[in-house]
């Protein structure tokens, strides 16, 4: 080279240089915004906390009582046996509605559109209600034998209504998320198990479906979160659900804000325990991935040029 | 001895686009078949049509004397349900340009997988097996990695592993270089030159030349949807008697 010495050729230059030593400084912005924040989030606790008309102590009593962990029971469960259930109709719809036969896809398009299209407290009422349009359920051939048929008041009671109410709505929008899922794996993949000789289903068990996990979950974890609100609304149909055990006390106490709280703080538990699986399950569907398996790489990088 | 691939009369069209006019082809068992040809000139759909990726438009191929993805019930012919289509593909392998592995397993699990999976081999003995491949591939360490931690060559001998662990009768190979960095082409061709000794029964897809020379039994060039020439490599590429294939080896050859 010649010419004028580069600094790099500098021997303590080089070391002073040396990156290992390096440290970020933390940005007198960043530190004001803890500040503020500390002071705003403590000043609204101290006053919730000492607010009487929360009648924090009425809280703590009813807390654990009977008949709400009983009405929180049945929140859960609604939850999970919907969920499940609205899962696996929603994976079924999914692939009906990507499939090359052109009547399933159809179909499945129908049901979307439909369950999608109506609300909710509507489809659970009609369920509930199905007793006044079709008195009697039958299996047999249409317009040929019966095999068996029921009395439509036996099969629908309030808990069999919620559960196809919630779990018919919740398939058409699973069906969507994983519609999406699928699409968004390589369609190589699915076409090399084809090549090594599996079958359609088997390629998508083994392959496509895993692969489309990333991208199906943090939509479904939404769905789930919705879903637990959501099975407040099965106590228009006298089930006992979480909200519906809270009103039946305070209709008798009037102590609706410390009863609604009661409510709001076991909403609250649910999710923050669904948020922490659902962590656990995305780090799971992340392996494979090389470095850091952090779902949010952008962002943070976005967060460090603050 | 009577051919392993027996294609006769091959055509595909996309839309308007005819792609495949009329390809016959046999390889015999034991045979390095290596297809050269301009890009565009149909060799990814044929070899695709081999083991019925695609369907054809006319014609027919068998392998082993079992058409593909048809079968003749009288005097009838009618396609292939999809598990019985799954069941042929059974004992071909094929090696892709982009790899293919599948991400979200690691590598002894995506050697696995087809052998276990398709064919019920019990795991130890699958795993067994795969590990050798390994060993023969030169990744013996590697077996618990992820696709991504590889390198675009390992990649690649993976899924030539891969390919191998289904005991193929006919392994496709369709441009498995052409993905690569050139210092890592090497690597990869001299996995498969090691097979193309081992009598197994390969087509392979590609642009490596030399490759052709030294490991192809045949070399078949294509162009415009048709076989143009074929025949021993130093005939076809040393002394070509189509001006086409004068042409495509003069970019080549410099
Ligand atoms: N699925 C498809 N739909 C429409 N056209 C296609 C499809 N697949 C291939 N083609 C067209 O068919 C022609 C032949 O494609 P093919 O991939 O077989 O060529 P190739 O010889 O493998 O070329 P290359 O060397 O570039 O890989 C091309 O013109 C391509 O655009
Ligand atoms: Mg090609």
């Amino acid at each position: 080279m010649g010419g004028t010495p580069h600094p790099f050729d500098d021997a303590r230059d080089l070391a002073l240089r040396d990156v290992a030593r390096a440290r970020a400084p933390v940005p007198y912005g960043r530190r004001a915004f803890w500040a503020v924040t500390l002071l705003v989030v403590g000043k609204i606790g101290w006053d919730t906390a000492h607010n009487g008309n929360f009648e924090w102590p009425v809280v703590a009593e009813w807390f654990t009582a009977a008949s709400i962990l009983h009405g929180l029971s049945v929140t859960i469960s609604l939850t999970i046996v919907s969920m499940v259930l609205g899962v696996i109709l929603g994976l079924v719809l999914a692939v009906a509605r990507l499939s090359d036969n052109r009547l399933m896809s159809i179909l499945a398009g129908l049901y979307i559109w439909f369950f999608r299209g109506t609300p909710l407290l509507v489809q659970l009422i009609f369920w509930y209600n199905l007793s006044t349009l079709v008195p009697e359920l039958t299996i047999g051939i249409p317009f040929g034998p019966e095999f068996r048929h029921w009395d439509t008041n036996d099969v629908i009671t309030p808990l069999t209504a919620a559960v196809a109410g919630l779990a018919l709505n919740e398939a058409a929008y699973m069906a969507e998320i994983i519609r999406g899922g699928l699409l968004s794996v390589d369609p190589g993949q699915a076409e090399t198990a084809r090549a090594f000789g599996m079958t359609p289903i088997r390629a998508l068990w083994r392959i496509v479906i895993p692969q489309a996990m990333r991208a199906i979950i943090p939509p479904t974890g939404n769905q789930l979160i919705s879903m637990i609100k959501a099975t407040s609304l099965v106590s228009v149909i006298a089930m006992g659900d979480l909200l519906y055990s809270v009103q039946a006390v305070y209709n008798r106490t009037f102590q609706v804000v410390p009863m609604l709280l009661v409510a709001v703080i076991w909403y609250l538990l649910i999710t923050s325990i669904l948020n922490v699986g659902q962590s656990a399950i995305e780090r799971y569907y992340a392996r494979g991935d090389r470095g850091n398996p952090s779902a949010k790489p952008v962002l943070a990088d976005a967060g460090e040029a603050r | 001895m009577s051919p392993l691939v027996r294609a006769r009369n091959v055509h595909k069209a996309f839309g308007h686009l005819d792609v495949l006019k009329g390809i016959d082809l046999d390889v015999m068992p034991g045979e390095v078949v290596v297809m050269l040809g301009p890009s565009g000139s149909g060799k990814s759909t044929f070899l695709r049509c081999i083991n019925h990726l695609e369907t054809m438009d006319r014609g027919s191929i068998e392998i082993g004397g079992e058409q593909i993805g048809y079968e003749l019930r009288g005097n009838r012919l009618v396609t292939l349900a999809a598990r019985a289509a799954a069941k042929q593909r059974g004992r071909i392998g094929m090696v892709f340009q982009q790899f293919n592995l599948y991400p979200h397993m690691n590598v002894l699990q995506n050697i696995i997988e087809a052998p276990v999976g398709v064919h019920g081999e019990s795991k130890a003995e699958a795993t067994a097996y795969a590990n050798e491949l390994l060993r023969r591939v030169g990744l013996a360490d590697k077996a618990s990695a992820y696709p991504r931690q590889l390198s675009g060559g390992q990649q690649q001998r993976v899924a030539i592993a891969r390919a191998l662990a289904i005991k193929p009768q006919l392994i496709l190979f369709d441009e498995p270089t052409s993905a690569l960095d050139p210092e890592l082409v090497g690597e990869v061709l001299g996995t498969m030159r090691d097979l193309a000794g081992q009598g197994l029964t390969m087509i392979v897809v590609t642009h490596e030349i030399g490759f052709a020379r030294e490991a192809a039994d045949r070399v078949v060039f294509m162009d415009g949807g048709q076989i143009v020439e074929q025949g021993r490599p130093e005939d076809v590429i040393g002394n070509p008697s189509h001006e086409r294939t004068r042409a495509f080896l003069a970019r080549f050859i410099q």
